[in-house]
């Protein structure tokens, strides 16, 4: 078993916040988890990319290869749309439909979830929206991991454990909206 | 064995406390700067080892070095480009003769995600007659770093640990130690005046490190990071990877018809008998190294060998740029891929920018302002958040060569003629190697302006503090001899900006040196302060 994930969005958005919570919950699944970070640079405000691995088996390469990844899991619609080359035949991409502008020519939003809906496997995630209704705005990371949670060989348990982890020093309230936010995520591809 | 989930970068700092380290300095550089920042963290909570960042690479070598001479283990580290400014330290460690073990782990950046070229750290220990080893994995760069005190205090040399950007900043699960080595008692060296490198002395250290090349090799030959594997079926191709390239090697693998014999390089100086046991044994030799062609140099010389040697040199493997699993599968004579979506070409890019609201942008804006309407004027700056200056919709820029250079080349375009000429650059850039071009243009009074951004803090690697707080800065500036008639302090706001601008044409005016320091805290930085405020009560 081998699940490649490109984690796509915008430096500041929390990426990294993506891959940590799926990573949390593939380790205590046993898995091999590799997950290469982008730093520095980029991290201003720039397009940004992880690459998240898990297998059962141990994992040569950080970088997943062109055209085998079998998610893009995306904090921003264009961003989803830069990495479709590493995508096998049967990926998905998971995207949230909030436009990040902060480029003169962002293209405008419905020509973005057009060709969003002409790939054969996309799920696009009102995060946003999901998130505030969740408690906090803040939470939206949590709802994309939701809703990608479907296509990941990961139990739900391991899931909850993983927010559970990385929330529950922030407080009961924090827990409870990342719990909620998962849950809505989850239902947006049920 | 316990296990731990890590950043690359995390493995060597913990591989280090668990080697017994005594001192760890650093100054932050991507992809380095998470090694300091994790022993940081490790002192808060455990009091040991002593860490702390410095003003520079090279002060950073030289207190690593001070620990070494009195026997303790000491880690520095930094980012490929430090070691140019660390190179005299390092080099002239390698002389010594260190009794505490000194391991200099340096992150190169292939591909150059946040540097200014990608330069390959090997060349240095080759070029200073020092140890090598550079991991392929997580697992290796903690498991290195413990060996590599060892093999320091072993060979009485530094050590280099080669770290990559791929590799610091890729997180996986390793297995660590139980129990972590004592650290070693404070003991100055039996011999002291292998430190004092007068010439007299420096030959003969000179003479004992050259001696000691020969045992390094045998070490090498058979040390477990050097792996030949030969396959007797298949004589036709044999593969030496360095580095990373042992992954992109490994995930094309089984794609290939016939798994070719294999030598990994893991350390350095070169495994010479494991090199021409694989050429005996194969018809063309393939070598895949992540950075500059070193071993592929080594091996092919000057004249030409019987064994065909492909790679870099011979267009096989790109010379520019990281390796990917993808681009080394020419070489393995793998056909691209297929690609079910191409993707999309006509993609805006989204290049790194200023936050909304960084005052450097309002600075910038000063400064244009200021310069309109001059016949001609440069101006040169610096490395931080401040260079994306160089990017619409700023184009304020027009240099960024290395860290302090702003300050001497608007010095030397003054002097060549060329005026007005301005420096930009960061507080912490300058603290750590603005200072001394500082001094050069005061003593010349030279015809400049320069304008340090201070935004109280090291910016672009996260918001490390400078070496010296934002209130001591003007002080530092006027010890240096600046006229206090021509240094300003101002506060940069938005509605500032026209005033900004007109005390900055007045000193372009100046036929004399004027600095500006531009005061105004980071955003980012202080959204993290006040974060830390926010959760310290509970
Ligand atoms: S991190 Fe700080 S200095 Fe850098 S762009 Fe943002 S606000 Fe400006």
């Amino acid at each position: 078993m081998k699940i490649d994930i490109m984690l796509a969005g915008v430096g500041g958005q929390g990426v990294l916040s993506l891959a940590a919570l799926i990573g949390r919950a593939a380790v205590a699944e046993g898995l091999h988890v590799k997950q290469s970070e982008v730093h520095g640079m980029a991290q201003r405000g720039g397009a940004v990319l992880s690459h998240l691995r898990l297998s059962d088996q141990v994992i040569a390469s950080d970088l997943i290869p062109l055209g085998t990844a079998d998610l893009i899991l995306s904090m921003e619609p264009l961003e989803s749309l830069r990495y479709l080359a590493y995508l096998s035949p049967t990926a998905t991409v998971v995207t949230s439909v909030d436009p990040f502008i902060n480029i003169p020519d962002y293209p405008p939003k419905e020509e973005i979830l057009a060709r969003l809906r002409r790939l054969p496997r996309a799920v696009l995630v009102e995060a946003e929206r999901l998130a505030r209704e969740a408690g906090d705005v803040l939470s939206r990371n949590t709802v994309m991991v939701g809703a990608a949670a479907h296509l990941l060989p990961l139990r739900r348990e391991s899931f909850d454990g993983a927010i559970r982890q990385t929330f529950e020093a922030k407080g009961e309230r924090a827990l409870e909206m990342n719990f909620a936010a998962f849950e809505a995520g989850w239902r947006v591809s049920a | 064995m316990p296990r731990r989930i890590l950043l690359g970068d995390e493995c060597v700092a913990l591989g280090a406390v668990h080697a017994g380290v005594s001192s760890a300095y650093a100054y932050p550089g991507t992809p380095a700067t998470e090694i300091l920042e994790y022993l940081l963290e490790f002192r808060r909570r455990h009091g040991r080892p002593f860490a702390a960042w410095c003003a520079n690479e090279k002060t950073a070598m030289e207190e690593a070095l001070g620990a070494c001479f009195v026997g303790r283990r000491a880690l520095v580290s930094m980012k490929h480009v430090g070691l140019n400014v660390a190179a005299d330290p390092f080099v002239n460690a390698a002389l010594v003769g260190t009794h505490g073990g000194l391991v200099v782990a340096v992150a190169d950046d292939p591909g150059m995600h946040s540097s200014q070229n990608e330069q390959d750290s090997r060349f240095y220990a080759d070029f200073a007659r020092v140890l090598c080893l550079e991991p392929a994995t997580q697992q290796e760069a903690y498991d290195m770093t413990a060996a590599a005190f060892d093999l320091s205090e072993r060979f009485a040399v530094p050590v280099m640990l080669r770290l990559v950007t791929r590799l610091a900043h890729s997180r996986t699960a390793i297995e660590v130690a139980a129990e972590p080595r004592p650290e070693n008692p404070v003991r100055k060296a039996l011999r002291p005046q292998s430190w004092i490198l007068l010439p007299s002395h420096a030959r003969r250290q000179w003479h004992d490190l050259l001696g000691r090349q020969q045992e390094m090799v045998a070490w090498s030959e058979d040390c477990r990071w050097n792996r030949l594997t030969l396959n007797p079926d298949d004589r036709e191709l044999g593969v030496i990877t360095t580095g990373l390239a042992r992954n992109y090697f490994e995930e094309n693998a089984r794609e290939l018809a016939s798994r070719p014999s294999h030598l990994h390089i893991g350390a350095y100086p070169l495994p010479l008998a494991l090199i021409r046991r694989l050429a005996g044994q194969v018809k063309r030799l393939l070598v895949f190294e992540e950075g500059y062609p070193l071993v592929e140099r080594l091996l092919r010389g000057l004249l030409d060998t019987p064994l065909p040697i492909l790679g870099k040199l011979t267009g096989e493997v790109p010379l520019e740029g990281e390796l990917t699993p993808d681009n080394v599968r020419p070489a393995l004579g793998l056909p691209a891929r297929p690609l079910t979506n191409p993707g999309d070409l006509a993609l805006p890019t989204r290049p790194p920018q200023l936050c909304q609201g960084c005052s450097h942008g309002h600075m910038y804006h000063a400064l244009k302002q200021a310069l309109a309407g001059q016949a001609q004027s440069t101006v040169t700056a610096d490395i931080g958040c401040y260079t994306l200056g160089a990017l619409p919709p700023y184009d304020a820029i027009e240099s960024c060569v290395c860290m302090g250079a702003s300050v001497g080349m608007a010095k030397g375009a003054s002097e060549a003629g060329f005026r007005p000429a301005v420096a930009v650059i960061g507080d912490s850039t300058f603290l750590h190697s603005g200072l001394t071009p500082l001094l050069d243009a005061v003593h010349e009074d030279a015809d400049m302006t320069l304008i340090i951004l201070d935004n109280e803090t090291t910016a672009m690697t996260g918001g490390q503090e400078s070496i010296a707080p934002s209130a001591r800065l003007k002080d530092i500036v006027l010890g240096l001899g600046v006229d206090p008639g021509h240094l300003h302090v101002v506060e940069v706001l938005p509605r500032r900006v026209p005033q900004i601008a007109e005390l900055l044409r007045g000193e372009f005016a100046h036929p004399g040196l004027s600095v500006v320091i531009a005061v105004r805290e980071c955003l980012e930085t202080a959204r993290r302060r006040r974060k830390l405020v926010e959760v310290k009560p509970s």
